[in-house]
């Protein structure tokens, strides 16, 4: 994190630098970004206001990427996937990206085991929150940290 | 022209949890991307995916502008009959592609 | 804008060193340098992105086209018989031009003779599907590429070129992957720059790409003017590097940050 706002500063000074060795129009834009609270208010429009406790589920990312344009990330949870005790959905937030969702889940007995895996993008080093649903109705959550050495969603198309 | 790489078990025993993992070509625009001239890039992504076994939906994920172009997503499903499992990928401007596989389970 | 600020800072840090070359037993591919999670999506041929590539450049191999009516099948039957070893000799010595071509200008040259279809452009998605199909032929084979005396002076002249300060931050290509190759420039590691998994998945990219696009990259990253696809200046550079790389091991199609 302060690896980031360290590097954004930089980039300005640079920029103003490039800008008058002559190098070309360099635009300095604040790129878009979610807070921490519009995270809590995306978790709430898809989970409703029921508790939500740590435990459960499990989010693996690695602590370090590369790039931030193609993180791998594993979602499990210790549930047995029966007919009568099951994962429902799996929500997955970011608290730094431009907009807080990720993906959602829906499972059920038939998954016969709750592990899901994909690739999402990072635009910087943040915290990524999975709330599992069960068929109980209960909430459970999980945070994970990842450092992102190069950015994903701030590099304009070229 | 292929868009899609789904990788399912032929065969498998009656009960087993198989896993399967689907790979498909998009780009999956954010719309939060600029130009060079400062134009947003409009969204452009997958929205959702739906597995379904023998017609039944098994699996069934709803994408947002935070997954990676060309999105990867492995799943499970036990393995409770011989047919065909179809995976189903909808989004943004019309998209829509489906494959299939078939499964033997004894 | 980033790698600007980045290479700044390299300037200042870095001595004038003169940069000499890799020992052949000190060479690492860009793999070896990437996280063990990349690796994982390389190593996997369900997950590995640039697979998307491929299987199109399968299908696209035996699709009949062109005024003459040909698909590649048609003379070089099965690709994973016919193609096996083949990008890992490119650039190779086209007797027409009388020089030597990337494996991309000989698919085009193919087009337009013997399929008597038009070129495809760099970088379309159905030239990369092709190389990325041909250079998955060559998986697991070391670069071999043929330098005899018509080879020569090209091989000669890509070297020029890597070794040459250039642009407008004054950097040579040898400076950043012979000197410092193995140190972090802006938040990554400095690859020593082998072409082994080419054409390759860029995450930065967000799609496959050639080398020729990565070469172009990395010019306009020191700010100098990047040759056009497909001109004798780059080709002469691939060389360069497929004969620096010589013996190692092709990893195509890659995937890298």
């Amino acid at each position: 994190m302060e690896r980031a706002a360290s590097r954004r500063e930089f980039l300005k000074i640079a920029g103003g630098v490039a800008a008058g060795l002559g190098l070309g129009a360099v635009v300095t834009v604040k790129p878009a970004s979610a807070t921490p609270a519009e995270m809590q208010e995306a978790i709430r429009s898809v989970v409703g206001p029921a508790r939500v406790t740590p435990g459960k589920v499990t989010i693996e990312l690695p602590p370090l990427i590369e790039n931030g344009n193609a993180v791998p990330l594993t979602i499990s949870v210790d549930s047995p996937m029966t007919e009568a005790e099951h994962v429902r959905a799996v929500h997955v937030f970011t608290e730094k990206n431009p907009q807080p969702y990720v993906v959602s889940f829906h499972l059920g007995p038939r998954a016969g085991r709750a592990r899901v895996s994909t690739r999402m993008r990072l635009a910087d080093s943040q915290n990524v929150v999975a709330i599992c649903e069960l068929s109980d109705g209960s909430l459970w959550s999980d945070s994970a940290a990842v450092v992102v050495t190069l950015a994903a969603c701030l590099e304009d198309g070229i | 022209m292929a868009s899609a790489l789904i990788n399912v078990p032929p065969r498998a025993k009656r009960g087993e949890i198989i896993e399967i993992k689907t790979l498909i070509s998009h780009v999956m625009e954010t719309g939060f991307r600029h130009t060079q001239l400062g134009a947003v890039i409009p969204r452009n992504i997958i929205r959702r995916f739906v597995c379904t076994y023998n017609g039944t939906e098994v699996f069934r994920a709803d994408l947002y502008p935070a997954i990676s172009a060309n999105p990867f997503i492995v799943f499970s499903t036990v393995a409770t009959e011989s047919g065909t499992l179809s995976f189903q990928w909808t989004g943004d401007n019309g998209f829509a592609v489906t494959e299939s596989a078939k499964i033997t389970v004894e | 804008m980033r790698r600007l600020c980045a290479v700044l800072v390299l300037l200042a840090v870095a001595a004038s060193a003169v940069a000499a070359e890799i020992a052949p037993s000190e060479r690492r591919s860009g793999y070896e340098l990437m996280g063990r999670e990349l690796r994982a999506m390389q190593d996997d041929d369900a997950a590995n992105p640039a697979m998307l590539w491929v299987l199109e450049g399968a299908t696209l191999w035996k699709r009949a086209t062109g005024a003459a009516g040909r698909a590649c099948a048609d003379c070089h039957g099965e690709a994973t018989a016919s193609m096996k070893g083949v990008a890992a000799h490119y650039p190779a010595f086209d007797a027409a031009t009388k020089r030597p071509v990337s494996l991309e200008q000989r698919i085009n040259i193919c087009r337009v003779d013997r399929q008597e279809a038009p070129a495809l452009a760099y970088d379309s998605r159905e030239l990369l599907a092709l190389g990325a199909y041909v250079a998955r032929q060559s998986r697991g084979l070391p670069i071999a590429v043929t330098i005899d005396d018509r080879m020569q002076p090209f091989l000669e002249a890509g070297r020029a070129i890597y070794e040459r300060r250039q642009g407008q931050l004054n950097l040579a290509c040898s400076q950043c992957h012979d000197a410092n190759w193995g140190r972090q420039l802006a938040g990554n590691v400095i690859p020593q720059a082998h072409p082994t998994g080419y054409p390759l998945y860029r995450l930065e990219w967000q799609s496959l790409g050639s080398l020729q696009r990565r070469l172009r990259g990395c010019l306009v990253g020191i700010r100098a003017e990047p040759y056009d696809y497909g001109a004798p200046e780059l080709v002469d550079l691939e060389l360069y590097l497929m004969w620096r790389a010589r013996g190692m091991t092709m990893d195509a199609p890659a995937v890298r940050p």
